[in-house]
């Protein structure tokens, strides 16, 4: 492994933590949205909505991503810049699978909580961004947490389309220089690190919130437990699942 | 939009080809990790933190780190160790080792939810270590735990596409064949994402079913 080759690979991890960052943002845009939608009183948002999480859900992230790479531009003319085409799979995917995270952690307050926004005449919006949310984001941050790792894990996916992203990198080092191993060892531990630091800033935005409504965050356990990266409790990829609600 | 149905008609046969090896690596692959997820939460509850700390260390490592890096690093390494298989096998293994740890946290969970009052009843009947986990624990916690492993296995279907990153010849890579040779791409891709909605909708419905019928 010559210092030309790190390098590259080096550049790859700044590839693979800028789609991480545009993915994420797409997605939490996408979750609230959508999963908002799901709770409301009209029955054509709802449906809207459950048809969203159901298709995007029920599909394959990597399809998406050769469709909207391969069908799009000959079906519809419009041809992506690569890396907008992968934050937009990206995004749209786990945009699906988040606003199940906030459909559930809305559907968790209290419903005292509401009656109380209706009776002091709240209308529903100042509902919603007054009472509800700012109870149902500290319990959506964990589910969120592990989330953002499965989509760092999805990142891996655009290398198989040509984004010089660690693994495309990890890829051209392995064929210049025939070091499977060491070369896969390490981009494995490069992911690892990223998933750790995903966890730490998670974990400080959930004590943040959990303070701005006067909780206190459950402690973890010993090295294990500090080790453990994603919340386990909660049945990580169960809502990963299939496309049904 | 220009959708041309013969060039369906001539996809179909790839396509379903295609099926057969996604179904195939889905099944293999979830038993794999079934058996492998046993295992792993087994050994995360021996009293000896010389078998625990490294199990753990392994299994979190496998489950924060990317599939298709796993897939590279087995189908690239594992002939340099002198191990020769097909790309088809290898893929099996590396989904089901990846997979193994997401069911082992599934076990985990069965296994607390068993209440202690059992644990306690197979000691006041001095019930030996393998009677106890054969016969009182593992079968009611394995009920639990049915419905959270369906559910990986429509997750673990949602990621064997990933396997045409070491050439295997599913329903993904059945499409790109077909793009590349004949310069059609629209079907093929639609077909395909389709038929992914139309496997996993259905399966996480009855999966849903399940929930209801065997865990409350």
């Amino acid at each position: 492994m010559t210092a030309e080759l790190w390098e590259a690979i080096f550049k790859g991890i700044w590839i693979t933590v800028q789609l991480t960052v545009y993915s994420a943002a797409l997605g939490a845009v996408v979750a609230f949205a959508v999963g908002t939608a799901r709770t409301s009183r009209h029955w054509i948002l709802r449906f809207l909505s459950g048809f969203y999480v159901a298709v995007f859900r029920g599909t394959s992230a990597l399809v998406f991503m050769f469709w909207l790479f391969f069908v799009v531009p000959l079906a519809f003319g419009w041809q992506f810049v690569p890396m907008w085409a992968a934050t937009l799979a990206l995004g749209l995917t786990y945009g699906a699978y988040g606003a199940e995270i906030v459909r559930g952690g809305i559907a968790a307050v209290a419903p005292a909580q509401r009656e109380a926004g209706i009776a002091l005449s709240f209308t529903p919006w100042q509902r919603m961004r007054r009472i509800i949310l700012p109870q149902a984001v500290p319990e959506m941050l964990p589910p969120f947490n592990n989330l953002l790792i499965e989509l760092l894990k999805g990142t891996a996916l655009v290398s198989l389309l040509g984004i010089p992203d660690i693994s495309f990198e990890a890829q051209l080092a392995r064929l210049a220089t025939g070091q499977s191993t060491t070369i896969y060892l390490a981009i494995l531990g490069m992911y690892f690190v990223l998933a750790f630091l995903l966890t730490r800033v998670m974990r400080l935005l959930e004590r943040r919130a959990k303070a701005g409504i006067g909780q206190a965050p459950p402690k973890s356990g010993g090295i294990l437990g500090k080790l453990r990266i994603e919340e386990t409790e909660r049945s990580t990829k169960a809502g990963l699942a299939g496309g049904a609600q | 939009m220009n959708w041309n149905w013969s060039v369906v008609d001539e996809f179909m046969p790839y396509f379903w080809d295609g099926v057969r090896v996604t179904l195939q690596a889905t099944a293999l692959g979830s038993l794999l990790s079934f058996a492998l997820g046993l295992v792993w939460a087994l050994l995360l509850r021996t009293p000896s933190r010389f078998v625990r700390w490294p199990v753990g260390f392994f299994v979190e490592f496998i489950r924060n780190t990317p599939l298709l890096v796993q897939l590279f690093f087995l189908f690239y390494v594992l002939p340099e160790w002198g191990v020769q298989t097909s790309a088809l096998a290898t893929g099996i293994i590396g989904i089901g080792l990846h997979y193994s740890t997401y069911t082992a946290e599934v076990y985990r969970a069965g296994i607390e939810g068993v209440p202690a009052g059992q644990w306690e009843a197979a000691r006041a009947l001095s019930l030996p270590r393998g009677r106890t986990w054969g016969a009182v624990i593992l079968p009611q916690a394995i009920r639990r735990v049915v419905p959270a492993l369906g559910n990986y296995v429509i997750a673990l279907l949602k990621d064997t596409p990933m396997l045409l990153g070491i050439g295997v010849l599913e329903m993904l890579n059945q499409a790109r064949q077909f793009g590349a040779q004949t310069f059609q791409y629209i079907e093929p891709y639609t077909i395909v994402g389709i038929a992914f909605i139309l496997i996993s909708y259905p399966a996480s419905l009855f999966m849903r079913y399940l929930e209801r019928r065997l865990v409350h």
